[in-house]
């Protein structure tokens, strides 16, 4: 294998437009994508609670089949099926004055990569209600609180202490899926390395060096997330948000479950 | 015969209520909760057979039984945290959780429900404080969201209660970081705040270390004292023999003996109450 480390310092630290362009784009989908997902997924998980079996079977469907089936595919159906199946194009190559980063293929694969999360998000935000005591949704209820009040107020702000864990994994990846969106023409960073070899005929170069980015994206993830979970730690368990930056980012000591709920009688 | 002692050295406040403005007014009425042949089943079992119990205003009334017997269930009927599946629960002349359509029951709206809620405190067994907010915010929550009440107005009220139930150094404290006893009186001071006409108590000490338990029944014999209408399911037979007006006694899911605790104590009527306080005392 030959390695040409010119190429690959040229094509990583060299910063064209056009990398930055792919940057941007990359953490553009990632982020809209995934606050998509997030509102979806609080959506879907609060119908799948609702007493109306129609808004529950909805949001059952939902989850089954976009948890079912690749989100690859889920990309290419959006942005090659809706115009065949509508009979018009919703993913033009520009709209009209917007940046030409925001064109249909782009919106197109944020689309289907922020529905497919919702789907996860949906499960993530249901195991964290799940997870907060039944004790206190009835003690706001029984204070006269309405059902809505009850989520918002008492369950929702004890349940991110639950869902932000697996919500920073799941931007973690969804940073990295974004490099699907290539399939359909939108240039994030695999599509510029693609772009770059398919000249070059030296791929590891420019892989190698997306790979540097992505890195240096999901670290920075990390260390917000860190802050985020220490905000989220007053008045509960703050042992596990304590935790050090570095052993969150390799992974360790995950295994514990910091206590949430109720009790914690001992002072 | 008189049960456990417990003492206590935390002061706690006279005048409880007037931090809420004193007694709350109930409606007309001096019937606070009257509630009429319920009968309840989980599944398949009748966990409350043809229950009836009328509650008067300013009355203590205290359930007995043994673990099973349908006391608490009871009581959480009486917030609609459970559905009954006949008879009717009134409290200050509201048919709680059920509306009538053409004789039959029809579960009521959640806004409806909530709206009746408001007029009942409730204590848990577990506390229940929301850990993610201070002792003051507890307590102003529900005053603030669900009565509108202005904040600064409500933080005094808060601060009034707390310094009545002997917390008033804790405000800003977490849950976490105070006693179970500590919790179960800023639980009492929290269902307060909303000026409830009727106090729900389910087991308020019975998860409570021995030595807190006295700190806890005190707030309570005060809230007694000055007025408050309680419903109390306890194993705490000192507090029953001291405090309460009426003891109801329950067994598998009906009440077997009411009466005064002199008559109670002294000379049960039942063969049930008289094998369960042999046991107990």
């Amino acid at each position: 294998m030959q390695f040409d480390p010119k190429e690959f310092l040229d094509f990583t630290f060299n910063f064209r437009g056009v990398l930055i362009a792919a940057i941007t784009t990359t953490l553009l989908i990632a982020i809209i994508a995934q606050v998509l997902g997030v509102l979806l997924g609080l959506l879907a998980a609060l119908a799948g609670r609702s007493r109306n079996m129609l808004i529950k079977g909805i949001s059952g469907l939902y989850v089954w089949v976009f948890r079912g089936t690749p989100v690859l595919v889920q990309i290419v159906l959006l942005y090659y099926g809706l115009p065949a199946l509508l009979g018009i194009d919703p993913f033009p190559q520009r709209y009209g004055d917007l940046p030409e980063l925001i064109g249909g293929a782009f919106l197109a694969a944020t689309l289907a990569l922020g529905v497919n999360e919702g789907a996860y998000m949906s499960e993530i935000i249901r195991a964290g209600i799940l997870s907060v005591d039944a004790g206190q949704a009835e003690a706001a209820k029984s204070l006269g609180m309405t059902p809505r009040m009850t989520m918002s107020r008492i369950v929702l702000p004890q349940a991110m202490r639950v869902i932000i864990p697996p919500l920073g994994n799941e931007f973690n990846n969804m940073l990295k899926t974004t490099s699907l969106a290539s399939v359909v023409g939108v240039t994030e960073l695999l599509l510029l390395a693609e772009n770059r070899y398919g000249g070059t005929f030296k791929p590891f170069e420019p892989l190698l060096g997306i790979c540097v980015y992505y890195l240096a994206m999901t670290t920075i993830w990390g260390l917000v997330q860190g802050r985020i979970e220490k905000r989220l730690g007053a008045g509960l368990n703050r042992n596990e948000a304590d935790q050090g930056f570095w052993s969150r980012m390799l992974g360790l000591g995950r295994g514990r479950q910091g206590e949430i709920g109720g009790m914690g009688g001992a002072r | 015969m008189t049960g456990h002692v417990h003492q206590t050295d935390v002061a706690v406040g006279h005048d409880l209520l007037d931090a809420i403005g004193g007694v709350p007014a109930a409606s007309s009425t001096d019937v606070v909760v009257d509630a009429q042949h319920v009968d309840k089943w989980f599944g398949k079992l009748h966990v409350l057979q043809d229950v009836s119990l009328r509650v008067e205003r300013q009355e203590v009334v205290v359930v007995l039984g043994p673990s099973g017997s349908g006391k608490t269930t009871f009581i959480r009927c009486m917030n609609h945290l459970e559905k009954i599946q006949q008879g009717r629960i009134f409290v200050n002349g509201h048919l709680i959780g059920y509306r009538e359509v053409g004789g039959k029951l029809v579960e009521d709206k959640e806004a409806n429900i909530a709206r009746q809620r408001q007029e009942i405190g409730m204590v848990f067994q577990r506390f229940n404080l929301f850990p993610h907010k201070t002792a003051l915010e507890n307590i102003i929550e529900a005053p603030t969201q669900v009565r509108g009440v202005p904040k600064d107005e409500a933080v005094e009220m808060g601060r009034a209660l707390l310094q009545r139930v002997g917390l008033a150094a804790k405000a800003n404290s977490y849950p976490a970081q105070l006693s179970g006893g500590q919790q179960q009186r800023v639980a009492i001071a929290r269902a307060l705040a909303m000026k409830p006409a009727l106090m729900l108590f389910d087991e308020p000490t019975s998860a409570l270390d021995p030595e807190m338990i006295g700190e806890v029944l005190e707030v309570m014999k005060e809230l007694a004292r000055e007025g408050m209408t309680m419903i109390v399911v306890t194993h705490e037979m000192g507090f029953a023999r001291e405090v309460a007006d009426r003891i109801v006694m329950m067994d598998e899911g009906r009440v077997v003996e009411e009466g005064t605790p002199d008559v109670f104590f002294t000379s049960p009527k039942s063969e049930r109450t008289k094998s369960f306080l042999a046991k107990i005392l």
